[in-house]
């Protein structure tokens, strides 16, 4: 049971962390207590979060995610669409640095063979722990251009044997034995920033639309609210389902890209809208805006130069906080064949194999993508969730 | 009290004529209207089309005339005839698919609702009265990541276990034999015994954010000067948090059950459609492949048309719950 006495406690706890914190990280306390004061926002805010340690972690996670996406072509080992014909739905191969004896080696995996169950006929894989392959760093294999730009046949890491004989599949290989590490790599791709270019157009109309709503108030409020309510009234799933059934079939990846985005931010930005628009509500009777406006600056300038820095930190917060709707939106509607759709490679594309029940059964691995979309979004949660915190450094 | 319930059916009248106007929006999206396609789909089956038959529906629905006059048909049909359209599909009328369907879906998320608040509520006010105690960071774990956890990857991973340990396959509402049959008690049992699974799933994401709005809202109320007053009257603990601040608490409760609804049978349409469940989320979806429209656009203006209603439930709940709210109004 908390008491209010307890609470404060726990505040003063909390600041005395904060100053400790601020302390060591520099040494003499009267420099120290200066530097505090004379910290922009944006440093207290850093101070901050760097002491929420889970949402430190997903940064890391998601920056390694993010530049795993932008360099697809160099991490994958191989092309997404390569098969591997003796290979399909091969579990994936561990890379080792022991071998059957307990012997320290460079990391390797044995060769894979494949033999067919007498019983059941299906294929089954058995190590053949005759036979190494040593896992390389930077080693030359399929030539692929990064960004449609540069043409190179580096990848960051593969073994050197033909295609015929052995690959590497760190997360196994699909039905038709395609690597599920490298469709991942691609598929990062779109589903990461689908999320991101999502929300930033919810942004840009939850901005305009909130910050109309909330800084001239009256009947342009009245009515935009009411708006906001109606969307949120639709069930968005199926509204999503019903809009993107809608698109053509014959569309390019690139178009249908950004005809799920749209459609998808089409709901989102009511959140981000509700967000701006308490923000302007608090702000527009504040001392300095009142200053600002006797001082002879126009609307605009006041929005764009005084209220909106003060709430910028809380806009990124809950962008944040939105991105794994989107993420999941896409997935959501890919996996059920009305979002992005083969030859496009998105996580959701991806986990369309595990929606047989069988095949998930037999292959486990092919839920891989699904590790991928949890991880992304868990790690958006914690990492919203400290910027959140930090986003007002004063308070507390 | 009657004044403001009016005042709401007032507010929710234009709701709906605007949904039904978006309804019929994607009735229209693809190309070509459906008379077309359902007649070259009976055609290209080899079957024998009646030309009487297919200017009668094509009078019916208004088709070849003003867009206004097609949405003044399909909704006059929809109120005055309970005539929905026509399933091209199903070569049915849609009315006779939908209704048991809605049924089925209705069920299952009042059910999770209630499922989920008599799980969350216990738990979120033991949490809020037990801060910073291990069960409370257990709960608190437990909750955020139950609400993180999308339901669909959440059934797929049911479906697999119960596979992969126990040989079952846990799709579906129904036993083999009770598909097709009519409503009968034995249905009703079989029904109940298929239940929980979908239920489980369906009701942990808004478990688990049920929990932490519980525990957050008992833990503002309890450091508020009643609660201390209370105490020092010699209330004994349990009467006292569950007699008032609990009470304080649950008013966001009713005031989001609307959103709640609809973010259950939102939710709900992809747990379905993995596990096969007999609702309108994947028939729904099926209708917007074979892009039967009149079936798709009755999904979504019912299952949206719902959740107005349920927004009205929860206004008024909430009015009759809290004076301040109805006097206001």
């Amino acid at each position: 049971m908390t008491t209010p006495t307890q609470h404060v406690h726990k505040e003063v706890r909390e600041r005395q962390a904060l100053d400790r914190d601020i302390e060591e990280s520099d040494g003499t306390i009267g420099a120290e207590e200066e530097r505090l004061y004379v910290a922009s926002q944006w440093q207290l805010m850093w101070w901050k979060f760097r002491r929420h340690k889970l949402a430190m972690a997903s940064g890391v996670i998601l920056i390694i995610f993010y530049v795993v996406a932008i360099f697809a072509e160099f991490v994958a080992p191989y092309d997404p669409e390569a098969y591997f014909a003796s290979f399909k739905l091969a579990p994936p191969t561990p890379v080792r640095i022991f071998d059957t004896e307990g012997k320290l080696r460079p990391p390797f995996i044995y060769r894979r063979d494949r033999y067919r169950d007498e019983e059941t006929l299906r294929y089954s894989y058995i190590d053949d722990i005759s036979v190494r392959y040593p896992v390389k760093l930077f080693v030359q294999a399929t030539p692929y251009k990064l960004w449609g730009l540069f043409e190179t046949d580096v990848h960051l890491f593969g073994i050197e044997a033909a295609r015929e004989e052995q690959g590497v599949f760190l997360t196994g290989a699909d039905r038709l034995g395609r690597d599920l590490f490298s469709r991942l790599c691609y598929g990062a791709r779109i589903s990461l920033s689908i999320g991101l270019i999502g929300v930033l157009m919810s942004l840009v109309l939850g901005i305009i639309l909130g910050g109309v709503s909330g800084y001239y108030g009256g009947r342009i409020d009245t009515i935009i609210q009411r708006v906001i309510e109606f969307v949120r009234t639709i069930p968005n799933i199926p509204l999503w389902m019903a809009l993107s059934a809608a698109l053509p079939p014959d569309w390019p990846v690139i178009r249908l890209y950004f005809g799920i985005t749209i459609i998808l931010s089409l709901i989102g930005w009511t959140g981000m809208a509700r967000v701006v628009r308490g923000r302007f509500l608090a702000l527009r009777n504040e001392d300095f805006v009142l200053a600002a406006r006797l001082g002879g600056s126009s609307e605009i300038r006041i929005i764009l130069r005084h209220m909106v820095p003060s709430f910028l930190s809380y806009i990124i917060a809950s962008l944040t906080i939105a991105i794994p709707g989107t993420i999941l939106g896409e997935t959501g509607l890919s996996f059920i064949g009305l979002g992005m759709r083969a030859p496009a490679i998105s996580w959701g594309v991806l986990l369309q194999e595990a929606n047989n029940i069988r095949s998930l059964a037999q292959a486990p691995w092919v839920f891989a993508p699904a590790f991928t979309v949890v991880l992304t979004v868990f790690a958006f949660n914690f990492l919203g969730d400290g910027l959140r915190d930090a986003a007002d450094p004063y308070a507390r | 009290m009657l004044k403001y319930i009016l005042k709401r059916i007032g507010i929710m009248v234009p709701t709906i004529i605007v949904i039904s106007m978006i309804s019929f929006a994607i009735i229209q999206l693809p190309p070509g209207d459906y008379l077309t396609s359902y007649v070259a789909g009976l055609r290209q089956m080899g079957d024998n089309v009646d030309e009487d038959e297919i200017a009668a529906l094509r009078e019916r629905y208004g088709l070849g005339q003003p867009i206004y006059v097609q949405y003044y048909k399909w909704v006059s049909g929809i109120i005055l005839r309970g005539d929905w359209g026509q399933s091209m599909e199903w070569r049915k009328p849609v009315k006779d698919l939908i209704w048991e369907r809605m049924a089925l879906t209705v069920a299952l998320s009042l059910v999770a609702v209630l499922v989920s608040w008599f799980v969350a509520i216990p738990v979120g006010v033991f949490s809020a009265t037990h801060q910073y105690t291990i069960p409370d960071y257990l709960f608190s774990a437990v909750s955020f990541i139950g609400a993180g956890l999308p339901g669909f990857l959440i059934a797929l991973v049911v479906m697999w276990v119960a596979m992969r340990q126990f040989g079952l396959n846990v799709g579906g509402l129904f036993s083999q034999e009770y598909m097709v049959a009519p409503w009968s008690w034995p249905k009703v049992v079989d029904l109940l015994k298929h239940l929980w699974i979908p239920v489980i799933v369906i009701a942990l994401g808004s478990t688990a954010g049920s929990i932490r709005t519980t525990r957050a809202n008992v833990l503002d109320e309890l450091n508020k000067p009643y609660v201390e007053t209370a105490r020092a009257k010699g209330l004994r603990e349990r009467k006292l948090v569950w007699k008032y601040p609990v009470r304080v608490a649950m008013n966001p409760f009713f005031s989001t059950v609307g959103w709640t609804l609809a973010n259950l049978i939102s939710g709900q349409t992809l747990v379905a459609y993995v596990l096969s469940l007999q609702t309108t989320g994947p028939m729904m979806l099926r209708a917007l492949m074979s892009q039967d429209m009149y079936l798709a656009g009755s999904f979504l203006l019912l299952l949206s048309t719902l959740t107005v209603i349920g927004t009205l439930i929860s206004d008024i709940l909430l009015a009759w719950f809290d004076p301040r709210i109805r006097m206001e109004g």
